[in-house]
């Protein structure tokens, strides 16, 4: 038992660096939003993302006033850019999910230090997801109608459609990784409440935390509902991108009728998920001198992370080929060789490749893993590749289907790039004002992480030890800091 | 036990020079963790059960100390869950069995498979509404006033302080007494928390 524990410990290094108490790391993540002057360069990054999201704004006038007509998505190509950025969009929401529910539960420590952004970056990437269903209706105004209401005209949605349980889905994942959000936020937010010094922001954290004091009650509680709703958001996260993935795998057009598509979906969401929260987290942790609380170890996690959706991701390319040739139906086998070499499309084929399959074996080195350059590189390319691959998925299997006839062929206009990189702008500028005023690493986690939160075992017969925990503890501190109590 | 009269409603001893006005218990502040709990078990094996502990991050080992029952949270949860699951089918059987039939795609007006994802998403939405909502509501929250914000140094709870509450209400309180109890508790200091 003894050597397991010790096994254990080394498996678990510790996660917070440096020499740190409960007071310093409050003060150091908290004084982020309450003390320091806010840095010249937030202003320049918050900046440019305000303009870029500018974009999206005028996109989203200009489509309104005149229909969708503006996007080059047409028949037989009906599902194109909105569809590919929603579908890219939601899945980068999914590595926060993973983070703070699925490592939650199986007691990864190092989700600590990252859980609380890449939940924000879940919210943020699922708001400009939804834009594009929404949007995309037509008549957004009228987007109500998805839901279930009693209403004069006597329609009801239509619950056999895999739409309709997107729509289920994607509202459902939206509300619970809010409450989610909220819920880890409440304790910092007192923090926050009790140090602010400007009375306007005393009085909206006071609001937001609900009078939090940190009474045993309270956190009793509170720990039970955060674990019951991690158990909840596991299965929730699964289902998203399986319910996403219906939307295709349920039609009938060659090349979307797979069976592999729920699990190949959700490894892509976290895959490219887990790009994202990289790109943020490593400029950010330099900017805001953050690296002994997101050490150099959670980017190395975070790269294996990637590296094993990753891999799982290149198996589902590598089955899509099969099943085309395996399923012997004349339409998925020229699906396929159209995808891959015959089509006009072949080289974004390729490309998806390189960028998804190729470029992450580096992650099989040290070199490339324990870099946070490289780290970042490599995530950018995924998320180009991520984006790929729904654009090979969608517009190769829509573009030449069962009649020659009825093909055609798919290029975006400007408006369609207009609204994605506004989007971008969008999702920037949410993260700028997030890390601006809400604490951006979950500080009563952290504490949780330093060696004097463990009760010390010096006094016999009172309440059970952390010991039994795997985490960062070090006990040779612990046993030097009872012998000093003594 | 109780000193408890119309003329003094706090039951706190009658005698006691130090008392002047009317407070809500004692609040005594600790360093460690450790200390904390050490002291939690002490007042309850003394006898105490109106107290509190108040931490900065979420201690296990207190609410063994303080003798905290298991809330019925993951209960209600439960609950949730169900009712979510069965307004999920019933809802879409009502729709399309009762309300509404339409045949589509040569599927049985109660086509369980395809009502399966929206019922299991709305089992998740209630659950899940639940935790955060009885979790809330359970806690009193939200709950702006306390007496405990009336101690100045009780702001730091919530960064790295530890404290233990005794609150007037418990039939074993007595000013004085109490008082020289916690100071014996290895406690940095001993606050009366005003009403």
């Amino acid at each position: 038992m003894q050597e397991t524990q010790k096994a254990e410990r080394k498996l678990f290094p510790t996660m917070v660096e440096g020499d740190h108490d409960f007071a310093s790391v409050t003060d150091k993540i908290s004084d982020l939003t309450l003390k320091k002057r806010t840095p010249f360069g937030w202003f320049i990054g918050f900046g440019i993302a305000f303009i870029i999201m500018q974009l999206l704004l005028m996109t989203v006038t200009y489509l309104l006033t005149t229909g969708i007509g503006i996007w080059g998505n047409n028949q037989p190509v009906g599902w194109a850019m909105p569809i590919i950025n929603f579908v890219w969009w939601i899945g980068i929401g999914h590595a926060g999910t993973l983070i703070s529910a699925i490592l939650l539960l199986l007691n990864q420590k190092w989700r600590t230090s990252i859980n609380r952004f890449a939940e924000a970056m879940t919210l943020f990437a699922v708001a400009c997801a939804g834009l594009y269903p929404l949007l995309h209706t037509g008549r957004p105004w009228l987007a109500y109608w998805l839901f279930p209401y009693p209403n004069t005209m006597g329609m009801w949605p239509q619950f056999r459609s895999p739409l309709i349980w997107d729509v289920f889905a994607v509202s459902t994942y939206a509300t619970v990784s809010l409450l989610f959000w909220y819920v880890g936020l409440i304790p910092d937010i007192a923090t926050l409440r009790d140090r602010a010094k400007n009375k306007f922001f005393k009085v909206i954290y006071g609001l937001l935390s609900m009078g939090w004091r940190g009474s045993a009650r309270h956190w009793h509680r509170y720990e039970i509902a955060y674990l019951l709703l991690a158990g909840l958001s596991t299965p929730l996260v699964l289902s998203v991108h399986s319910i996403v993935s219906f939307d295709f795998s349920v039609s009938q057009v060659p090349g979307w009728h797979a069976t592999i598509f729920p699990p190949y979906f959700v490894a892509g969401a976290v895959f490219a998920g887990f790009a994202m929260v990289l790109i943020l987290c490593i400029p950010l942790r330099v900017w805001y001198n953050m690296k002994d609380l997101i050490t150099d170890q959670h980017l190395v996690y975070m790269a294996k992370v990637m590296l094993a959706t990753g891999m799982i991701v290149v198996y589902g390319y590598a089955m899509e080929a099969f099943f085309g040739w395996y399923s012997a139906s004349q339409y998925e086998v020229f699906m396929i060789k159209n995808r891959i070499w015959n089509g006009p499309y072949w080289w974004f084929y390729w490309l998806l490749i390189l960028c998804n399959g190729v470029s992450i074996q580096f992650l099989w080195f040290k070199r490339f893993r324990e870099s946070a350059f490289w780290l970042f590189i490599i995530s950018l390319v995924v998320s180009v590749g991520m984006w790929l691959e729904r654009f090979v998925i969608i517009i190769t299997s829509l573009h030449r289907d069962f009649l020659p006839s009825s093909w055609g062929m798919y290029s975006p206009t400007i408006f369609d790039w207009t609204m994605f990189i506004g989007t971008l702008g969008m999702f920037f500028t949410l993260i700028f004002l997030f890390v601006r005023f809400l604490p951006i690493i979950s500080i009563f986690e952290v504490r949780t992480l330093l060696p004097s939160a463990q009760v010390s075992h010096g006094h016999a017969g009172h309440g059970e030890t952390r010991e039994d925990r795997p985490n960062s503890f070090n006990e040779s501190v612990n046993k030097a800091q009872s012998a000093e109590d003594k | 036990m109780s000193n408890r009269s119309p003329a003094n409603p706090v039951g706190c001893n009658p005698k006691a020079k130090v008392m002047k006005k009317n407070i809500y218990g004692l609040l005594a502040e600790f360093d460690t963790p450790t200390q904390l709990v050490d002291a939690a078990n002490r007042i309850r094996e003394a006898g105490y059960t109106k107290t509190d502990a108040f931490s900065p991050f979420p201690l296990h080992e207190i609410d063994e100390a303080l003798g905290i029952k298991r809330s019925i949270l993951p209960y209600l949860v439960f609950g949730g869950a169900v009712t979510g699951l069965l307004t999920g089918f019933a809802l879409q059987i009502f729709v399309h069995y009762i309300d509404y039939p339409i045949i589509v795609g040569g599927r049985p007006f109660i086509s369980i498979p395809s009502f399966i994802p929206p019922a299991y998403e709305l089992t998740i939405l209630f659950a899940a509404f639940t935790a955060v909502g009885g979790m809330i509501l359970l806690n009193g929250l939200p709950q702006p006033y306390h007496p405990v914000f009336n101690v100045p140094r009780f702001a730091l709870a919530t960064r790295e302080k530890f404290f233990l509450l005794i609150e007037t209400k418990d039939p074993k309180f007595n000013y004085d007494e109490t008082r020289e109890f916690m100071q014996g508790l290895d406690a940095q200091e001993v606050f009366d928390v005003d009403e």
